[in-house]
């Protein structure tokens, strides 16, 4: 009874979450451009988007950023993790710092201060400089995935490894990465995520030729609401959905 | 032994580099052309001023930050409002179905952003949903829009970044020893005097860092007032985006970013402040039972 009654308690908040995405995604099966009434059910908004060849292209460039940039940042990301667990070095403050304060750094600064640094660094917005960027704000995410992790790993079986003669990277290879998987590839898809959301910093770092699908969902919004745009972002959702889904699963698994 | 070292030196070199260059580097940059003087051909020239900063004490910007302050304590104060009881009640869940309703908190705060914001637009706008059920229920006679207003910014703020505070409210209030509100009780407290004696003050750095992960953002997040307020309402992030992509002032732009960077300093310190006072209490207090 009780329990009802916090669930009572809980529930307008899940209301106010879920509500204005579960009416954008039913609209996107509406069979009217003007999306005022109920018209019937379609999937021609769907297929309207395969047609778009410009918002294609920008999907297409999306999807190659984040894979690769989410997998940069998995490679750095896990070895900052493992350094910052196994090793005493000058500067770890330091790095430790850096992680934190490029997590917490509002985007709107990060993505100026990007843009300055390609800038003076001469390199031409686009492709390379999206890159770079993303797998900067991506790595502190997969360091926190997988610290956390390692905070409940026992020792003991590294000093066992070592013992029988490992080195420094075949102890990491062999007894730390197995462990480290799940978190590894939790890490890796909350870093695709949030590659894939970027709209701030994204803004600042990329031209006109590299136009990638989330700056092209904000122009296409800012001319009005269309049902096309109603079903890009059903697919989007649902697309966040599976991975954060997937990513939880993994991060609650015990070995 | 070799390989023992190349792969300690990799795994530290390898991510003290990246973020040398890419995080710390930006930062240094930024802080210099604050301090630069602008250029029209090449953005800024490296001549020493305070024009910057000059700029930003421009009533316009003066005016900018006074609204997006507005804004964002506003939205950040909802937020603590609204995720506040739902945080409370959602880490004292003794049932089934936790880590799905966890989930549920979860999946919105992963959820672009911008795609929430236009969720929002489809709501609101003239012939929205909103409007039909005002209508519907006889509060207006004619379909209104709420979109272009002072109160749809708001929404949109909330809306988007109340995740961003029930998180870490969540992550502080699972961590609160139960014992210690009964001790409260016990000792004759009633249920405010717990609430405001006990419980706040050991969230205390959840309710900062749930606030910090609000208001920041709320000053940046150029889209929302864009998209929702119709451009009648700036904030500081449309000031600085203007300043570098339209008006090309650098220097002012920056400025205006080292004032955003050193605001989050300060919400930073008081979260370590009182992050360390909660632990050193717990450690000479009431450590006993937990450690």
């Amino acid at each position: 009874m009780s329990m009802l009654r916090r669930l009572l308690g809980l529930l307008p908040v899940y209301v106010f979450l879920y509500l204005p995405i579960a009416v954008l995604i039913t609209f996107a099966f509406n069979d009217s451009k003007y999306s005022v009434s109920w018209k019937g059910f379609t999937w021609k908004w769907f297929g309207k988007l395969l047609e778009n060849t410009q918002l294609m292209d920008a999907a297409v460039n999306s999807l190659t950023v984040a894979v690769l940039s989410a997998s940069a940042a998995t490679v750095l990301g896990v070895l900052a993790a493992v350094a910052l667990y196994r090793y005493r070095f000058q500067g770890k403050r330091l790095m430790q710092s850096a992680l934190f304060v490029v997590m917490v750094s509002p985007d709107i600064v990060m993505g100026v201060a990007l843009l300055v640094l390609f800038m003076t660094l001469g390199l031409k917005p686009g492709f390379l400089t999206l890159f770079l960027a993303h797998t900067t704000f991506c790595l502190p995410f997969v360091t926190v995935t997988v610290s956390s992790r390692l905070a409940g790993f026992d020792g003991h079986l590294l000093e066992a490894a070592q013992d029988l003669g490992a080195g420094e990277f075949r102890a990491f290879r062999h007894v730390l990465l197995p462990m480290l998987f799940p978190a590894v590839l939790a890490g890796w898809l909350l870093s695709f995520t949030l590659s894939m959301d970027d709209v701030i910093i994204s803004f600042f770092v990329t031209g006109p030729e590299f136009d990638i699908l989330p700056l092209r969902v904000y122009s296409m919004v800012r001319l009005g609401v269309k049902p096309d745009v109603n079903a890009l972002s059903a697919i989007m959702f649902g697309l966040t959905v599976v991975i954060v889904f997937t990513s939880q699963l993994l991060l609650r698994r015990k070995r | 032994m070799r390989t023992t070292n190349l792969f300690k030196r990799l795994s530290i070199g390898g991510a003290a580099l990246w973020l040398t260059i890419f995080a710390v580097l930006p930062f240094v940059l930024i802080a210099g052309t604050s301090f630069l003087t602008r250029d029209e051909g090449t953005f800024v020239s490296l001549r020493f001023s305070l024009q910057g900063y000059a700029g930003i004490a421009d009533p316009v910007f003066v005016e900018v930050l006074r609204q997006s302050l507005y804004l964002a304590s506003g939205a950040t104060l909802l937020c603590l409002v609204v995720g506040y009881p739902f945080a409370y009640t959602l880490a004292r869940w003794r049932g089934r179905g936790k880590a799905v309703l966890l989930l549920l908190v979860i999946i919105p705060f992963w959820t672009n952003s911008l795609l929430r914001t236009y969720a929002l637009v489809f709501l609101l706008k003239g012939k929205g949903l909103v409007s039909a059920v005002l209508v519907w229920f006889g509060i207006v006679d004619q379909p209104v829009s709420l979109l272009y207003t002072e109160l749809a910014v708001f929404i949109g703020l909330v809306y988007t970044l109340l995740p961003f505070m029930i998180l870490p409210l969540y992550a502080s209030l699972e961590k609160l020893d139960n014992s210690l509100l009964e001790a409260a009780r016990d000792l004759g407290a009633n249920r405010l005097q717990t609430f405001m004696r006990v419980t706040v003050p050991l969230t205390m750095p959840g309710i900062i860092a749930g606030s910090m992960m609000v208001f920041l953002p709320a000053l940046g997040m150029f889209y929302i007032p864009d998209l929702l307020g119709g451009g009648k309402h700036v904030i500081a992030g449309n000031f600085i985006k203007d300043q570098f992509l339209t008006a090309r002032d650098w220097p002012v732009g920056s400025a205006a970013s080292v004032v955003l960077t050193l605001l989050m300093a300060c919400l930073l310190l008081a979260y370590h402040a009182s992050s360390r006072r909660v632990h050193r209490h717990g450690a000479q207090g009431f450590d006993g039972g937990k450690a």
